[in-house]
């Protein structure tokens, strides 16, 4: 008797897991998308059997979302460190110092055009933006992924990370320099500042 | 009034309204009185919103399909 009162709850809290992980799916698949690329489906997978062993955590329904979250993000960070080729070797120098916004007045990539500024960023595909973010160093990415793309606030990101309010922040500010680098990068690369491409 | 450097470092949590009363009234007086700053304040939202846009994904059925297989093969 006691054993099946003592795995009803368990199974109840399965259930509900469940339930909101399939609600979640989406989320969770495009969040993984921006942070290991095509490994997504496999931290996602990896992020439902460590949400079920750790079912019995889940008191309340919902924060559910944002635990799904927090453990996709640890399965995410645990890939990517399992990967030969770290991201901490991309080139972010003078980071502090680069700003895009000037770097294009001062390049003057299309000096026929009257709105420089937006030209530049319209010369971007959603797939180059999300190629450029797949540049940065994860401890940039994860943060401008979460609080730039999906809404999370800084705090909640800080939770997730187990990191300090100001450590978030702080790469948060970082994260945005190295994305406009990488966009100046990557446009150049490709050939976006070409007069004759546009 | 604050520099151009502080209220450039700023934009994004003024354009996100996470910054405090007091440090909104400093960036919006800076502005009212630095052009250059009004156009990157307007780069920041466009810059703000291309990545908000990248966000947007349509996951693939068969990935979904797996991915909720999985979710019912776990112990009911």
């Amino acid at each position: 008797m006691d054993a099946v009162c003592a795995a009803e709850p368990h199974a109840a809290r399965v259930e509900r897991f469940r339930d909101v992980a399939r609600e979640q799916l989406p989320r969770l698949y495009r969040i993984a998308r921006r942070i290991v690329g095509d490994e997504a489906e496999d931290a996602v997978q990896d992020c439902l059997l460590k949400g079920y062993q750790s079912v019995d955590q889940l008191r309340d329904d919902t924060a559910a979302p944002a635990w799904l979250v927090r453990i996709l993000v640890n399965c995410c960070r645990d890939r990517l460190r399992r990967r030969a080729r770290s991201q901490e070797d991309v080139e972010l120098d003078a980071l502090e110092e680069f700003s895009l916004y000037r770097t294009i007045a001062y390049e003057d990539p299309f000096p026929y055009s009257d709105s420089l500024h937006l030209d530049f960023l319209a010369e971007f595909s959603v797939d180059d933006v999300r190629q450029v973010l797949l540049r940065l160093p994860e401890h940039y990415r994860i943060p401008v992924v979460l609080v730039y793309m999906h809404g999370f606030l800084a705090r909640e990101v800080a939770e997730m990370l187990d990191a300090p309010l100001g450590t978030v922040l702080a790469r948060l500010h970082r994260g945005r320099k190295a994305f406009e680098q990488q966009m100046w990068r990557y446009a150049t690369e490709h050939g976006l500042l070409r007069e004759g491409v546009r | 009034m604050i520099s151009c450097a502080e209220a450039v470092r700023r934009l994004w949590e003024y354009i996100d309204d996470v910054v405090d009363a007091s440090e909104r009234a400093l960036i919006e007086t800076h502005l009212a009185r630095c052009r250059r700053c009004c156009g990157e304040l307007e780069f920041a939202h466009e810059l703000r919103r291309t990545l908000t846009d990248a966000a947007q994904e349509d996951v693939p059925d068969d990935v979904l399909r797996r991915l909720r297989h999985t979710l019912e093969e776990l112990e009911r």
